[in-house]
Protein backbone atom coordinates (compact mmCIF):
# COMPACT_ATOMS: atom_id res chain seq x y z
CA UNK A 1 0.00 0.00 0.00
CA UNK A 2 1.53 3.59 -0.88
CA UNK A 3 2.72 5.36 1.90
CA UNK A 4 0.98 8.57 2.73
CA UNK A 5 3.32 11.63 3.40
CA UNK A 6 2.69 14.85 4.96
CA UNK A 7 4.82 16.96 2.67
CA UNK A 8 4.04 20.43 3.91
CA UNK A 9 5.39 19.16 6.94
CA UNK A 10 8.33 16.78 5.78
CA UNK A 11 9.26 20.03 3.50
CA UNK A 12 9.38 22.35 6.44
CA UNK A 13 11.53 20.71 8.25
CA UNK A 14 13.61 20.23 5.19
CA UNK A 15 13.43 23.89 4.65
CA UNK A 16 12.50 23.56 1.00
CA UNK A 17 10.07 25.68 -0.66
CA UNK A 18 7.72 23.48 -2.95
CA UNK A 19 5.55 24.64 -5.39
CA UNK A 20 1.60 23.19 -5.04
CA UNK A 21 1.96 21.11 -8.05
CA UNK A 22 5.54 20.00 -6.88
CA UNK A 23 3.61 18.92 -3.78
CA UNK A 24 1.41 17.14 -5.44
CA UNK A 25 3.53 15.07 -7.39
CA UNK A 26 6.03 14.38 -4.65
CA UNK A 27 3.15 12.44 -2.71
CA UNK A 28 2.34 10.29 -5.43
CA UNK A 29 5.82 9.69 -6.27
CA UNK A 30 7.16 8.77 -2.76
CA UNK A 31 4.54 7.13 -1.81
CA UNK A 32 5.86 4.22 -4.60
CA UNK A 33 9.30 4.72 -3.63
CA UNK A 34 8.37 4.23 0.39
CA UNK A 35 6.32 0.86 -0.85
CA UNK A 36 9.90 -0.30 -2.36
CA UNK A 37 11.58 1.05 0.68
CA UNK A 38 9.54 -0.37 3.71
CA UNK A 39 10.61 -3.70 2.13
CA UNK A 40 13.39 -3.66 4.68
CA UNK A 41 10.51 -4.14 7.72
CA UNK A 42 9.84 -7.69 6.22
CA UNK A 43 13.48 -8.43 7.35
CA UNK A 44 13.65 -10.08 10.75
CA UNK A 45 16.89 -8.31 12.03
CA UNK A 46 15.60 -7.90 15.97
CA UNK A 47 19.28 -9.15 17.19
CA UNK A 48 21.36 -8.03 14.11
CA UNK A 49 23.71 -4.80 14.90
CA UNK A 50 23.39 -1.48 12.67
CA UNK A 51 25.84 -0.54 10.49
CA UNK A 52 26.73 3.12 9.76
CA UNK A 53 30.56 2.61 8.01
CA UNK A 54 31.53 -0.61 6.03
CA UNK A 55 34.18 -0.15 7.38
CA UNK A 56 34.66 0.55 10.65
CA UNK A 57 36.90 3.19 12.51
CA UNK A 58 36.51 5.19 15.60
CA UNK A 59 37.81 7.91 17.98
CA UNK A 60 39.97 9.19 14.17
CA UNK A 61 42.24 11.63 15.84
CA UNK A 62 45.37 13.82 14.67
CA UNK A 63 48.31 14.80 16.64
CA UNK A 64 47.31 18.68 17.85
CA UNK A 65 49.25 21.05 15.81
CA UNK A 66 48.58 24.34 14.33
CA UNK A 67 49.05 24.17 10.64
CA UNK A 68 47.47 27.23 8.00
CA UNK A 69 43.89 27.30 7.52
CA UNK A 70 41.62 29.03 4.99
CA UNK A 71 42.03 32.88 5.14
CA UNK A 72 39.21 34.86 6.02
CA UNK A 73 39.07 36.58 2.66
CA UNK A 74 39.18 32.84 0.67
CA UNK A 75 36.03 31.78 2.75
CA UNK A 76 33.75 34.67 2.49
CA UNK A 77 35.21 34.82 -1.03
CA UNK A 78 31.95 33.08 -2.80
CA UNK A 79 28.69 34.48 -0.22
CA UNK A 80 25.94 36.14 -1.72
CA UNK A 81 26.21 38.91 0.26
CA UNK A 82 28.56 40.45 3.09
CA UNK A 83 29.25 43.46 4.86
CA UNK A 84 32.08 44.27 6.75
CA UNK A 85 34.07 41.12 6.06
CA UNK A 86 31.12 38.97 7.32
CA UNK A 87 28.41 36.62 5.87
CA UNK A 88 25.44 39.14 5.42
CA UNK A 89 21.78 37.24 5.66
CA UNK A 90 18.28 38.57 6.34
CA UNK A 91 16.86 39.48 9.61
CA UNK A 92 17.00 36.75 12.26
CA UNK A 93 15.40 38.53 15.67
CA UNK A 94 12.42 39.64 15.94
CA UNK A 95 13.08 43.56 16.86
CA UNK A 96 11.43 44.98 19.79
CA UNK B 1 46.49 5.86 -37.01
CA UNK B 2 45.02 6.49 -33.39
CA UNK B 3 45.10 10.01 -32.33
CA UNK B 4 47.03 10.52 -28.86
CA UNK B 5 43.98 10.97 -27.17
CA UNK B 6 42.89 7.50 -27.93
CA UNK B 7 46.23 5.78 -26.60
CA UNK B 8 45.87 4.54 -23.35
CA UNK B 9 47.95 5.88 -20.71
CA UNK B 10 50.88 3.43 -20.56
CA UNK B 11 51.16 4.05 -23.97
CA UNK B 12 51.62 7.52 -23.66
CA UNK B 13 53.99 7.87 -20.58
CA UNK B 14 56.14 5.51 -22.43
CA UNK B 15 57.10 7.69 -25.56
CA UNK B 16 56.71 10.88 -23.25
CA UNK B 17 59.45 9.25 -21.77
CA UNK B 18 60.92 8.02 -24.93
CA UNK B 19 60.77 12.05 -25.92
CA UNK B 20 59.18 10.93 -28.67
CA UNK B 21 55.72 13.30 -28.05
CA UNK B 22 55.27 15.86 -25.35
CA UNK B 23 52.92 16.42 -23.17
CA UNK B 24 51.86 19.91 -25.09
CA UNK B 25 51.02 17.00 -27.87
CA UNK B 26 49.08 14.96 -25.99
CA UNK B 27 46.89 17.83 -24.12
CA UNK B 28 46.40 19.39 -27.82
CA UNK B 29 45.10 15.56 -29.16
CA UNK B 30 42.57 15.71 -26.11
CA UNK B 31 41.69 19.73 -26.70
CA UNK B 32 41.13 19.06 -30.37
CA UNK B 33 39.14 15.97 -29.50
CA UNK B 34 36.85 18.00 -27.57
CA UNK B 35 36.40 20.51 -30.14
CA UNK B 36 35.17 17.81 -32.72
CA UNK B 37 32.79 16.41 -30.48
CA UNK B 38 31.77 18.07 -27.33
CA UNK B 39 29.02 20.02 -29.09
CA UNK B 40 27.14 16.83 -29.45
CA UNK B 41 28.77 14.65 -26.49
CA UNK B 42 27.59 17.35 -23.85
CA UNK B 43 30.43 15.89 -21.18
CA UNK B 44 32.17 18.60 -20.00
CA UNK B 45 30.37 21.49 -17.69
CA UNK B 46 33.61 23.47 -17.80
CA UNK B 47 36.63 22.95 -19.99
CA UNK B 48 40.22 24.11 -18.62
CA UNK B 49 42.36 24.62 -22.27
CA UNK B 50 44.39 27.24 -20.82
CA UNK B 51 45.08 25.18 -17.36
CA UNK B 52 45.91 22.17 -19.36
CA UNK B 53 48.18 23.81 -21.74
CA UNK B 54 49.80 25.25 -18.48
CA UNK B 55 50.39 21.86 -16.82
CA UNK B 56 50.97 19.98 -19.71
CA UNK B 57 54.21 22.75 -20.40
CA UNK B 58 55.32 22.47 -16.98
CA UNK B 59 55.65 18.92 -17.56
CA UNK B 60 57.32 19.27 -20.59
CA UNK B 61 60.01 21.84 -18.05
CA UNK B 62 60.41 19.24 -15.75
CA UNK B 63 60.53 16.28 -18.24
CA UNK B 64 63.36 18.38 -19.67
CA UNK B 65 65.50 19.15 -16.67
CA UNK B 66 65.53 15.79 -16.41
CA UNK B 67 62.75 15.10 -14.00
CA UNK B 68 62.08 11.13 -13.35
CA UNK B 69 58.18 12.07 -13.28
CA UNK B 70 55.28 9.18 -12.46
CA UNK B 71 53.03 7.39 -14.03
CA UNK B 72 49.89 10.55 -14.36
CA UNK B 73 52.09 13.32 -15.86
CA UNK B 74 51.29 14.38 -18.52
CA UNK B 75 48.05 12.63 -18.64
CA UNK B 76 44.91 14.51 -19.80
CA UNK B 77 42.73 13.88 -16.89
CA UNK B 78 38.39 14.75 -16.64
CA UNK B 79 37.27 15.26 -13.36
CA UNK B 80 33.33 14.73 -12.42
CA UNK B 81 31.91 18.17 -11.15
CA UNK B 82 31.37 17.01 -7.66
CA UNK B 83 35.48 17.25 -7.14
CA UNK B 84 36.46 20.39 -5.67
CA UNK B 85 39.52 22.23 -7.71
CA UNK B 86 41.07 25.63 -6.78
CA UNK B 87 39.91 28.32 -8.72
CA UNK B 88 37.70 26.15 -10.99
CA UNK B 89 33.97 26.47 -11.18
CA UNK B 90 32.63 23.42 -8.74
CA UNK B 91 28.81 23.06 -9.48
CA UNK B 92 28.04 19.16 -8.89
CA UNK B 93 25.66 19.63 -11.91
CA UNK B 94 23.34 22.20 -9.52
CA UNK B 95 21.59 25.24 -9.95
CA UNK B 96 22.18 26.34 -6.11
CA UNK B 97 25.94 26.44 -6.97
CA UNK B 98 26.63 27.50 -10.32
CA UNK B 99 28.78 29.97 -9.56
CA UNK B 100 30.70 28.40 -6.51
CA UNK B 101 34.83 28.50 -7.12
CA UNK B 102 36.28 26.14 -4.09
CA UNK B 103 39.09 27.91 -2.02
CA UNK B 104 40.62 24.27 -2.18
CA UNK B 105 41.60 21.02 -3.86
CA UNK B 106 39.86 17.66 -3.42
CA UNK B 107 42.62 15.21 -2.14
CA UNK B 108 42.50 12.90 -5.00
CA UNK B 109 42.99 15.85 -7.46
CA UNK B 110 45.60 17.40 -5.19
CA UNK B 111 47.81 14.42 -5.62
CA UNK B 112 47.24 14.11 -9.15
CA UNK B 113 47.93 17.74 -9.80
CA UNK B 114 51.35 17.28 -7.65
CA UNK B 115 52.69 14.94 -10.19
CA UNK B 116 51.99 16.25 -13.05
CA UNK B 117 48.55 15.57 -14.16
CA UNK B 118 46.90 17.50 -16.56
CA UNK B 119 43.31 18.70 -16.19
CA UNK B 120 40.89 18.98 -19.24
CA UNK B 121 37.84 20.01 -17.72
CA UNK B 122 34.99 19.67 -15.26
CA UNK B 123 32.47 16.84 -16.48
CA UNK B 124 28.62 16.67 -16.38
CA UNK B 125 27.06 14.76 -14.03
CA UNK B 126 23.39 14.21 -12.45
CA UNK B 127 22.69 16.89 -9.63
CA UNK B 128 24.79 15.96 -6.53
CA UNK B 129 25.48 12.62 -8.43
CA UNK B 130 21.79 11.71 -7.50
CA UNK B 131 20.55 9.61 -10.87
CA UNK B 132 21.75 6.83 -13.44
CA UNK B 133 21.42 8.50 -16.55
CA UNK B 134 23.24 12.23 -16.18
CA UNK B 135 19.82 13.87 -17.39
CA UNK B 136 18.97 15.42 -13.49
CA UNK B 137 22.15 17.85 -14.55
CA UNK B 138 20.48 21.57 -14.59
CA UNK B 139 22.77 22.49 -17.37
CA UNK B 140 22.44 20.23 -20.29
CA UNK B 141 21.93 15.90 -20.96
CA UNK B 142 24.70 14.24 -21.96
CA UNK B 143 25.31 12.12 -25.10
CA UNK B 144 25.74 8.80 -25.05
CA UNK B 145 29.08 8.12 -27.46
CA UNK B 146 28.19 4.91 -28.49
CA UNK B 147 24.67 6.48 -29.90
CA UNK B 148 23.54 9.97 -29.39
CA UNK B 149 19.98 9.35 -28.61
CA UNK B 150 20.83 7.57 -25.32
CA UNK B 151 22.14 8.27 -22.18
CA UNK B 152 25.48 8.03 -21.14
CA UNK B 153 24.54 6.14 -17.62
CA UNK B 154 24.79 7.99 -13.96
CA UNK B 155 25.47 10.44 -12.40
CA UNK B 156 29.61 10.12 -13.93
CA UNK B 157 28.01 10.15 -17.40
CA UNK B 158 30.44 13.13 -18.38
CA UNK B 159 33.14 11.75 -17.10
CA UNK B 160 32.72 7.88 -18.76
CA UNK B 161 31.42 9.62 -21.91
CA UNK B 162 34.42 11.72 -22.21
CA UNK B 163 36.83 9.01 -21.56
CA UNK B 164 34.56 6.65 -24.25
CA UNK B 165 35.00 10.02 -26.71
CA UNK B 166 38.52 10.62 -26.36
CA UNK B 167 37.93 13.82 -24.82
CA UNK B 168 40.20 12.61 -21.77
CA UNK B 169 42.54 9.69 -21.07
CA UNK B 170 40.83 8.95 -18.18
CA UNK B 171 38.83 10.49 -15.58
CA UNK B 172 37.57 10.65 -11.61
CA UNK B 173 34.18 9.75 -10.83
CA UNK B 174 32.19 9.10 -7.45
CA UNK B 175 29.99 5.95 -6.90
CA UNK B 176 26.98 5.76 -4.31
CA UNK B 177 25.21 3.26 -5.55
CA UNK B 178 27.04 2.73 -8.53
CA UNK B 179 27.05 6.47 -10.10
CA UNK B 180 30.92 4.82 -11.51
CA UNK B 181 30.36 1.68 -13.06
CA UNK B 182 27.05 1.73 -14.30
CA UNK B 183 27.79 5.09 -16.85
CA UNK B 184 31.38 2.63 -17.25
CA UNK B 185 29.34 -0.05 -18.57
CA UNK B 186 26.89 1.80 -20.91
CA UNK B 187 29.87 3.61 -22.12
CA UNK B 188 32.29 0.39 -22.98
CA UNK B 189 34.67 1.68 -20.39
CA UNK B 190 36.54 0.03 -17.78
CA UNK B 191 35.26 1.83 -13.85
CA UNK B 192 36.93 0.60 -10.69
CA UNK B 193 35.14 1.65 -7.37
CA UNK B 194 37.63 0.79 -4.90
CA UNK B 195 37.04 -0.26 -0.84
CA UNK B 196 35.00 2.38 0.93
CA UNK B 197 37.89 4.71 2.66
CA UNK B 198 40.63 3.61 0.24
CA UNK B 199 40.72 6.85 -1.81
CA UNK B 200 40.04 10.42 0.14
CA UNK B 201 36.96 12.23 -0.16
CA UNK B 202 37.97 15.25 1.00
CA UNK B 203 37.24 17.77 -1.09
CA UNK B 204 34.15 15.55 -2.76
CA UNK B 205 31.39 17.72 -2.39
CA UNK B 206 29.23 14.79 -0.29
CA UNK B 207 25.86 13.24 -1.34
CA UNK B 208 25.62 10.22 1.24
CA UNK B 209 28.65 9.86 3.30
CA UNK B 210 28.89 6.74 4.43
CA UNK B 211 28.34 5.04 0.82
CA UNK B 212 30.15 7.95 -1.18
CA UNK B 213 33.71 6.73 -2.87
CA UNK B 214 36.05 8.17 -5.52
CA UNK B 215 36.91 5.77 -8.34
CA UNK B 216 37.91 5.58 -11.95
CA UNK B 217 36.79 6.04 -15.56
CA UNK B 218 39.61 4.95 -17.63
CA UNK B 219 39.93 2.39 -21.35
CA UNK B 220 41.82 -0.04 -19.76
CA UNK B 221 42.16 -2.37 -16.49
CA UNK B 222 45.93 -1.43 -16.68
CA UNK B 223 45.15 2.70 -16.56
CA UNK B 224 42.54 1.63 -13.48
CA UNK B 225 45.44 0.08 -11.58
CA UNK B 226 47.82 2.91 -12.54
CA UNK B 227 45.28 5.75 -11.21
CA UNK B 228 44.38 3.96 -8.66
CA UNK B 229 47.94 3.80 -7.25
CA UNK B 230 48.34 7.62 -8.07
CA UNK B 231 44.83 8.13 -5.43
CA UNK B 232 45.03 5.96 -2.69
CA UNK B 233 46.35 5.97 0.76
CA UNK B 234 45.72 7.47 4.06
CA UNK B 235 44.51 11.60 3.95
CA UNK B 236 44.57 12.74 7.86
CA UNK B 237 41.70 15.32 6.08
CA UNK B 238 39.23 11.94 5.85
CA UNK B 239 38.38 10.07 8.87
CA UNK B 240 37.22 7.61 6.78
CA UNK B 241 40.04 6.81 5.18
CA UNK B 242 41.76 3.77 5.86
CA UNK B 243 45.33 2.94 7.23
CA UNK B 244 46.90 1.22 4.06
CA UNK B 245 50.61 1.86 2.66
CA UNK B 246 50.55 2.62 -0.59
CA UNK B 247 50.46 -0.37 -3.22
CA UNK B 248 51.45 -0.51 -7.01
CA UNK B 249 48.00 -2.14 -7.95
CA UNK B 250 49.91 -2.86 -11.62
CA UNK B 251 52.25 -5.51 -9.74
CA UNK B 252 50.34 -8.92 -10.75
CA UNK B 253 48.02 -7.59 -12.80
CA UNK B 254 49.09 -10.58 -15.06
CA UNK B 255 49.07 -13.39 -13.01
CA UNK B 256 45.52 -14.66 -14.52
CA UNK B 257 42.67 -16.29 -13.23
CA UNK B 258 44.24 -19.83 -13.16
CA UNK B 259 43.11 -21.37 -10.26
CA UNK B 260 40.84 -18.52 -9.03
CA UNK B 261 37.38 -19.37 -8.17
CA UNK B 262 34.75 -16.78 -9.28
CA UNK B 263 30.74 -16.92 -7.98
CA UNK B 264 28.16 -16.10 -10.69
CA UNK B 265 25.88 -13.92 -8.46
CA UNK B 266 22.08 -15.32 -8.55
CA UNK B 267 19.92 -13.36 -10.61
CA UNK B 268 22.12 -12.54 -13.61
CA UNK B 269 20.10 -14.23 -16.04
CA UNK B 270 16.85 -13.42 -14.34
CA UNK B 271 13.93 -11.63 -16.44
CA UNK B 272 14.95 -8.33 -15.50
CA UNK B 273 17.95 -8.42 -17.59
CA UNK B 274 17.93 -7.68 -20.68
CA UNK B 275 18.33 -10.76 -23.05
CA UNK B 276 21.39 -8.69 -25.07
CA UNK B 277 23.10 -8.51 -21.85
CA UNK B 278 22.36 -11.87 -20.52
CA UNK B 279 24.32 -13.66 -23.87
CA UNK B 280 27.26 -11.24 -23.11
CA UNK B 281 27.41 -12.74 -19.92
CA UNK B 282 27.19 -16.30 -20.61
CA UNK B 283 30.35 -16.13 -23.06
CA UNK B 284 31.88 -14.36 -20.43
CA UNK B 285 31.53 -16.75 -17.62
CA UNK B 286 32.43 -19.51 -20.35
CA UNK B 287 35.97 -17.72 -21.20
CA UNK B 288 37.29 -17.55 -17.74
CA UNK B 289 35.58 -21.14 -16.86
CA UNK B 290 38.70 -21.77 -20.25
CA UNK B 291 41.00 -19.36 -18.69
CA UNK B 292 40.59 -21.91 -15.83
CA UNK B 293 38.59 -20.36 -13.56
CA UNK B 294 36.37 -22.45 -11.24
CA UNK B 295 32.97 -20.60 -12.21
CA UNK B 296 29.77 -21.59 -9.29
CA UNK B 297 27.25 -20.18 -8.61
CA UNK B 298 26.54 -18.58 -5.27
CA UNK B 299 23.62 -16.05 -3.96
CA UNK B 300 24.36 -13.17 -2.36
CA UNK B 301 22.28 -13.23 0.87
CA UNK B 302 19.97 -10.28 1.40
CA UNK B 303 21.50 -8.87 -1.73
CA UNK B 304 17.35 -8.15 -2.82
CA UNK B 305 16.81 -6.01 -0.02
CA UNK B 306 19.94 -3.67 -0.52
CA UNK B 307 18.05 -1.72 -2.93
CA UNK B 308 15.95 -0.74 -0.51
CA UNK B 309 17.97 -0.16 2.39
CA UNK B 310 19.84 1.97 0.39
CA UNK B 311 17.31 3.86 -0.67
CA UNK B 312 16.38 4.66 2.97
CA UNK B 313 19.92 5.35 3.89
CA UNK B 314 21.42 7.51 1.03
CA UNK B 315 18.65 10.15 1.17
CA UNK B 316 18.64 10.30 4.68
CA UNK B 317 21.99 11.06 4.82
CA UNK B 318 21.95 13.07 1.57
CA UNK B 319 19.10 15.39 3.49
CA UNK B 320 21.44 15.81 5.98
CA UNK B 321 24.41 17.11 4.10
CA UNK B 322 22.59 19.19 1.14
CA UNK B 323 21.11 20.91 4.42
CA UNK B 324 24.44 23.42 3.91
CA UNK B 325 23.13 25.00 1.04
CA UNK B 326 21.66 27.60 2.82
CA UNK B 327 22.10 30.33 0.35
CA UNK B 328 24.39 31.96 3.93
CA UNK B 329 28.52 31.58 2.55
CA UNK B 330 28.12 30.24 -1.47
CA UNK B 331 25.95 29.86 -3.74
CA UNK B 332 22.73 30.85 -4.94
CA UNK B 333 20.56 32.85 -3.06
CA UNK B 334 17.11 34.31 -3.94
CA UNK B 335 16.04 37.40 -3.47
CA UNK B 336 14.10 39.72 -1.92
CA UNK B 337 12.99 37.15 1.47
CA UNK B 338 12.26 38.78 4.45
CA UNK B 339 13.55 37.02 7.34
CA UNK B 340 16.39 34.40 6.94
CA UNK B 341 14.25 31.01 6.97
CA UNK B 342 12.09 31.99 3.99
CA UNK B 343 15.27 33.16 2.28
CA UNK B 344 16.61 29.38 2.82
CA UNK B 345 13.11 28.00 1.69
CA UNK B 346 13.18 29.72 -1.47
CA UNK B 347 16.91 29.58 -1.93
CA UNK B 348 16.73 26.17 -2.05
CA UNK B 349 12.98 25.75 -3.65
CA UNK B 350 14.84 27.34 -6.67
CA UNK B 351 18.26 26.18 -6.40
CA UNK B 352 17.55 22.44 -6.59
CA UNK B 353 16.41 20.37 -9.32
CA UNK B 354 13.04 17.43 -9.44
CA UNK B 355 15.69 14.24 -8.41
CA UNK B 356 17.00 16.08 -5.62
CA UNK B 357 14.37 17.67 -3.79
CA UNK B 358 12.76 14.23 -4.05
CA UNK B 359 15.68 12.72 -2.28
CA UNK B 360 15.88 15.50 0.29
CA UNK B 361 11.88 15.02 1.40
CA UNK B 362 12.73 11.20 1.15
CA UNK B 363 15.18 11.21 3.39
CA UNK B 364 13.69 14.03 5.81
CA UNK B 365 10.84 11.99 6.38
CA UNK B 366 12.53 8.76 6.48
CA UNK B 367 14.69 10.47 9.37
CA UNK B 368 11.63 12.61 11.27
CA UNK B 369 10.49 11.82 14.84
CA UNK B 370 8.41 8.63 14.66
CA UNK B 371 10.20 6.98 11.87
CA UNK B 372 13.55 6.73 12.40
CA UNK B 373 13.48 3.23 13.90
CA UNK B 374 11.17 1.53 11.27
CA UNK B 375 13.37 3.41 8.16
CA UNK B 376 16.76 4.39 8.81
CA UNK B 377 17.35 1.89 12.05
CA UNK B 378 16.08 -0.50 10.27
CA UNK B 379 18.22 -0.17 6.46
CA UNK B 380 21.19 0.16 8.82
CA UNK B 381 20.63 -3.50 10.08
CA UNK B 382 20.16 -5.11 6.66
CA UNK B 383 22.90 -3.78 5.45
CA UNK B 384 24.75 -5.18 8.21
CA UNK B 385 23.30 -8.49 6.73
CA UNK B 386 24.65 -7.54 3.21
CA UNK B 387 27.93 -7.52 4.37
CA UNK B 388 27.54 -10.42 5.99
CA UNK B 389 26.05 -12.49 2.47
CA UNK B 390 29.11 -11.28 0.57
CA UNK B 391 31.71 -12.00 3.50
CA UNK B 392 29.59 -15.96 3.24
CA UNK B 393 30.06 -15.58 -0.18
CA UNK B 394 33.74 -14.81 0.01
CA UNK B 395 34.37 -18.18 1.96
CA UNK B 396 33.77 -19.86 -1.27
CA UNK B 397 34.64 -17.54 -3.78
CA UNK B 398 38.18 -14.94 -4.64
CA UNK B 399 35.26 -12.76 -6.72
CA UNK B 400 31.49 -12.47 -7.54
CA UNK B 401 30.51 -12.03 -10.93
CA UNK B 402 27.44 -10.24 -12.53
CA UNK B 403 25.80 -7.86 -15.03
CA UNK B 404 26.88 -3.61 -14.09
CA UNK B 405 23.87 -2.82 -15.30
CA UNK B 406 20.32 -5.18 -16.08
CA UNK B 407 20.30 -3.39 -19.64
CA UNK B 408 22.46 -1.41 -21.97
CA UNK B 409 22.13 2.17 -22.94
CA UNK B 410 18.16 3.83 -22.85
CA UNK B 411 17.00 6.29 -24.74
CA UNK B 412 16.73 10.05 -23.33
CA UNK B 413 13.72 10.85 -21.37
CA UNK B 414 12.45 7.18 -21.60
CA UNK B 415 13.24 6.96 -17.54
CA UNK B 416 12.62 10.68 -16.84
CA UNK B 417 9.08 10.48 -15.36
CA UNK B 418 9.38 7.03 -13.75
CA UNK B 419 11.78 7.42 -10.32
CA UNK B 420 11.52 3.95 -9.48
CA UNK B 421 12.78 2.49 -13.24
CA UNK B 422 15.11 4.33 -12.88
CA UNK B 423 16.50 3.61 -9.73
CA UNK B 424 16.43 -0.18 -11.09
CA UNK B 425 19.48 0.55 -13.29
CA UNK B 426 21.74 0.45 -10.14
CA UNK B 427 19.97 -3.02 -8.78
CA UNK B 428 23.82 -4.94 -9.39
CA UNK B 429 25.31 -2.25 -8.38
CA UNK B 430 24.15 -0.78 -4.95
CA UNK B 431 24.93 -4.25 -2.95
CA UNK B 432 28.68 -3.48 -3.43
CA UNK B 433 28.90 0.38 -2.33
CA UNK B 434 26.83 -0.97 0.58
CA UNK B 435 29.54 -3.11 1.95
CA UNK B 436 32.11 -1.45 1.04
CA UNK B 437 33.85 -3.47 -1.03
CA UNK B 438 35.75 -3.19 -3.96
CA UNK B 439 34.30 -3.80 -7.37
CA UNK B 440 34.72 -2.93 -11.30
CA UNK B 441 33.18 -3.05 -14.77
CA UNK B 442 34.58 -3.95 -17.64
CA UNK B 443 33.54 -4.13 -21.40
CA UNK B 444 31.45 -7.10 -22.22
CA UNK B 445 30.99 -7.08 -25.84
CA UNK B 446 27.98 -4.82 -27.40
CA UNK B 447 24.76 -6.30 -27.66
CA UNK B 448 22.44 -6.33 -30.53
CA UNK B 449 21.73 -2.94 -30.81
CA UNK B 450 25.68 -1.80 -31.17
CA UNK B 451 25.65 -1.00 -27.69
CA UNK B 452 28.28 -2.07 -24.57
CA UNK B 453 27.84 -4.41 -22.16
CA UNK B 454 29.60 -3.55 -18.59
CA UNK B 455 30.64 -7.10 -16.67
CA UNK B 456 30.94 -6.78 -12.63
CA UNK B 457 33.27 -8.53 -10.90
CA UNK B 458 33.55 -7.79 -7.12
CA UNK B 459 36.45 -9.33 -4.25
CA UNK B 460 36.68 -8.70 -0.74
CA UNK B 461 37.57 -5.30 0.85
CA UNK B 462 41.03 -3.88 0.23
CA UNK B 463 41.32 -6.69 -2.01
CA UNK B 464 41.44 -4.40 -4.92
CA UNK B 465 44.70 -6.97 -6.55
CA UNK B 466 42.39 -9.82 -7.04
CA UNK B 467 39.51 -7.86 -8.29
CA UNK B 468 41.89 -5.92 -10.88
CA UNK B 469 43.29 -8.93 -11.97
CA UNK B 470 40.46 -11.24 -12.72
CA UNK B 471 39.32 -8.16 -14.97
CA UNK B 472 42.72 -7.51 -16.88
CA UNK B 473 42.81 -11.66 -17.55
CA UNK B 474 38.88 -11.05 -18.99
CA UNK B 475 39.98 -7.95 -21.05
CA UNK B 476 42.95 -9.51 -22.21
CA UNK B 477 41.14 -12.80 -23.47
CA UNK B 478 38.29 -10.81 -24.70
CA UNK B 479 40.29 -8.01 -26.85
CA UNK B 480 37.42 -5.66 -26.75
CA UNK B 481 38.83 -3.05 -29.31
CA UNK B 482 35.19 -1.51 -30.83
CA UNK B 483 35.04 2.08 -30.22
CA UNK B 484 31.92 4.61 -30.72
CA UNK B 485 31.04 5.05 -34.42
CA UNK B 486 31.02 8.51 -33.65
CA UNK B 487 34.89 8.25 -33.77
CA UNK B 488 34.60 6.79 -36.52
CA UNK B 489 33.23 10.46 -38.66
CA UNK B 490 36.15 11.85 -37.43
CA UNK B 491 38.69 10.91 -39.91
Amino acid sequence: MPVDIDIDHVARLARLALTDEEKDRLRVQLGLILEYAARVQEVAAEDVPPTAYAVPRSNVLRPDEPQPSLSHEDAIAGAPEVEADRFKVPRIVEQE
Amino acid sequence: MADLCDLPAHELTRRLRAGEVSASDIAESCLARVDAVDERVGAFLTVTADLAREQAMAVDERLRAGEDLGAVAGIPLALKDVLATQGVTSTCGSRILHNYVPPYDATPWRRLRKNGAVLVGKTNCDEFAMGSSTENSAFHPTHNPWNLDTVPGGSSGGSAAAVAAGEAVWALGTDTGGSVRQPASLCGVVGLKPTYGLVSRYGLIAFASSLDHVGTLTRSVRDAATLLSAIAGRDPRDATSVDQDPLDYTHGLDDGVDGLKIGVVDGTFSEGVQEGVRARIREAVARLAALGAEVGEVELEHSDYAFSAYYILSPGEASSNLARYDGVRYGHRADGASDVVEMMMRTRGEGFGDEVKRRIILGTYALSAGYYDAYYGQAQKVRTLVIRGYEKAFERFDVVLSPTSPTTAFRIGERVDDPVAMYLSDIFTIPADLAGVPSISVPCGLDDAGLPVGLQFTGRALDEVTVLRVARAFELDLGFEARPPLLASLT
